[in-house]
């Protein structure tokens, strides 16, 4: 078991493309990291990095304080999952597990007596003599699993574990993986496209974007203060609510109506080289039905009124999309964002808002609506740099904020 | 749907009606000199396809002069030897070509495919003249050394194009599982390779097994002669005697060694063999 350093390491390749630049983490011991992000920004490429299959262009990357950037992987003691799950077809399934000790020239008694072991705590007793061919893609992601753990290795590597089973194993096997390192308490580094991977596994997680950091920290405190509009996009499902808002006499106007700002964020747009746009960002949960508010929580926010597209009543509560007027949002990060998701499921730079009001709302298609929105949680973002105007010393503070 | 199920039942039939015809112009040919292989000298040539009078002579005249028998040695010998080293040397390059991406790879392959193009016979001369000077000339190695050369090809193309087919995922996994690079290529993706190699070997072994060009222009004597060579130096028992029937006798008894041969490997060619190494 050890720490992970990552010091300023960067990947460039021949033709001159940088796929990671000066990631900087440091990956306690025994923690739990999920590298998240859209395709092609640079996260497996850093874990290969970790394992020795890729070489450092620069940096240094360190394993339990050893500078490790010229050892092969075998000489890394790290033990590593693959999306595919790799498994050696010509071996049966306790072949495959004892292979690295195989190779570690363990004597036949240990080994035996550690793939049993492991094969128990992955269920996989009943399955030993099998060979992969015969298994199911559930079991196979075990045997992959237990091929990983059999030797205690420093620690773990898993390049999207889980993303070739379907739905409902997923979900099922997320909580094998979280129990399970847990109980061996390795340092795990993840990577995962899926931001809910990332937010229900890892202690901490870090976004990429374009093979650099956008923001690491437990999942809560990405979700709650997003350094930028990246991040407040790419994490939480559905998406954040991404609005054009223009700066005009110390308010904001947007098609939910004149936002008022409070004395922090006024002053930080005086500044000469300030946006005159910008981008308004509120979760759709920050959103209720203006009938079930009460007069305290009303005071803190702000209402308005829109046609209602479509309902979807989850029973908890109800999914509510609304047609908004006005310019839509735009920035690069959108883009890229809308571009990984698929545009039907990226709602935030369009017309349409996503609000999550009570089931008790009896909001219906067809109507309008009078919805009230929380102040208090609403981002603004600068188009240009991405940078979340909202934050004081890296908490969202919204709109008021004196 | 009945119709249906009648037009395809009448095109199986039409398509094993051609099969079998295929077939049988493949195969009379062999058919009708394992029956005159078995003929008497007197019913040789009365045209009848199963012999009237059986007889076992013909065999026993190839197998008591010593010079069939020594060729069929330095056949074996030398087609063996020739398909083991061509088919590791190619192995090898195989999976260097289909693995690294080396400056000259390119060059490599487009080198070897033109060997395999190049016609054979205008290498006889040269080749005939370099081994006598260096003593290659009516040796066993004079005569391998030619095969791999030519077989090499063959071998780096079929095998490339299974190393291609093994996920690289395999290898990755056995390096993180603590192989060397040379340990993930015998323990992972050479037992992976396996029905790739076999198959080259086959083919190796044929090319091998049939030349004449080289065999006869290279050698001089029993030491080295190939049995498609020695075949047209057969003579009879006396220059009167015809030698047809102890021709076709040797040429029953050096097609065995193929078929075996095949046979052997064939049960190891079982497809599918990665299946289960990656996802579902």
């Amino acid at each position: 078991m050890a720490d992970i350093v990552l010091d300023k390491v960067s990947k460039s390749f021949p033709d001159g493309t940088v796929a990671v630049q000066d990631v900087d983490l440091e990956i306690a011991d025994g923690e739990f990291v999920i590298l998240v992000g859209p395709s092609g920004c640079g996260k497996s490429t850093t874990l290969n990095m970790i394992a020795g299959l890729e070489d450092i262009s620069s940096g240094e990357l360190r394993i339990g304080g050893q500078r490790v950037n010229d050892k092969a992987p075998r000489d890394r003691d790290i033990a590593m999952v693959f999306q595919s799950y790799a498994l050696y077809p010509n071996m049966t399934v306790r072949e495959n597990m004892a292979f690295p000790l195989r190779l570690a020239k363990l004597d036949k008694e240990t080994i035996n007596q550690k793939v049993d072991e492991a094969a128990k705590v992955l269920e996989l007793t009943a399955l030993l003599d099998r060979k992969p061919a015969n298994l199911s893609g559930g079991q196979r992601q075990r045997v992959a699993m237990g091929r990983a753990i059999v030797r205690q290795p420093k620690a773990f590597l898993m390049d999207e574990p889980l993303s070739n089973l379907d739905a409902k194993l997923r979900v099922q096997m997320r909580t094998v993986v979280s129990r399970l390192q847990k109980q061996l308490g390795t340092t795990t580094v993840y990577v995962t496209h899926d931001q809910t991977e990332a937010m229900t596994l890892g202690d901490r997680v870090v976004i990429m974007r374009g093979g650099a950091v956008q923001q690491v920290g437990p999942p809560q405190e990405l979700y709650d203060h997003p350094r930028n509009l990246f991040v407040a996009g790419f994490i939480g499902s559905p998406s954040m609510n991404f609005l054009h808002a223009a700066v005009q006499d110390g308010s904001l106007h947007t098609a939910l109506g004149d936002v008022p700002l409070g004395d922090r964020v006024r002053r930080e747009l005086e500044a000469a080289d300030a946006p005159r746009e910008l981008i308004l960002g509120i979760r759709p949960e920050h959103f209720e039905d203006a009938e079930l508010v009460d007069d305290d929580t009303r005071r803190r926010g702000m209402e308005f009124e829109a046609p209602v597209d479509i309902v979807e009543s989850m029973g908890s509560d109800k999914y509510v999309y609304f047609t908004v007027e006005g310019e839509k949002a735009s920035a690069a990060e959108l883009e890229e964002l809308a571009a990984d998701a698929g545009a039907a499921d990226f709602a935030g730079g369009g017309g349409n808002l996503v609000t999550r009001l009570s089931a008790e709302s009896a909001v219906a298609e067809g109507q309008s609506r009078r919805v009230w929105f929380n102040l208090e949680k609403i981002h603004l973002f600068d188009p240009a740099t991405g940078r979340n105007l909202t934050l004081r010393d890296g908490r969202a503070a919204g709109a008021l904020d004196d | 749907m009945a119709t249906g199920t009648e037009t395809t039942t009448r095109a199986k039939l039409r398509w094993g009606l051609l099969d079998v015809l295929v077939v049988v112009f493949a195969l009379v040919p062999v058919l009708w000199i394992a029956s005159l292989s078995f003929k008497t000298p007197a019913t040789l040539t009365d045209g009848k396809f199963i012999p009237r009078e059986w007889t076992l002579d013909n065999y026993k005249t190839i197998f008591d002069t010593d010079q069939f028998v020594r060729a069929l040695v330095n056949s074996i010998g030398i087609a063996l030897i020739a398909t083991l080293i061509a088919v590791v040397l190619g192995a090898m390059a195989a999976y260097a070509i289909s693995r690294l991406d080396f400056p000259g790879k390119k060059l490599l392959v487009g080198v070897s495919l033109l060997i395999a193009m190049f016609p054979q016979v205008s290498l006889v001369s040269p080749l005939f003249e370099i081994e006598r000077q260096l003593g290659l000339f009516d040796t066993w190695p004079g005569l391998i050394l030619p095969y791999i050369t030519f077989a090499l090809p063959l071998a780096i193309y079929t095998l490339s194009a299974f190393f291609k087919q093994i996920p690289w995922d395999l290898e990755k996994a056995a390096k993180m599982d603590g192989a060397t690079q040379g340990q993930a290529f015998r323990r992972v993706i050479a037992p992976l390779a396996a029905p790739g190699l076999f198959t080259t070997a086959i083919l190796v072994f044929i090319f091998c097994w049939n030349d004449f060009l080289f065999a006869i222009t290279l050698t001089s004597t029993e030491r080295a002669r190939t049995v498609p060579v020695a075949l047209s130096f057969f003579t009879g028992e006396s220059q009167f005697e015809d030698p047809t029937g102890a021709i076709c006798a040797a040429a029953v008894v050096i097609t065995v060694p193929i078929i075996l041969f095949v046979l052997f490997f064939q049960r190891r060619i079982v497809s599918g063999l990665t299946s289960g190494a990656v996802k579902g």
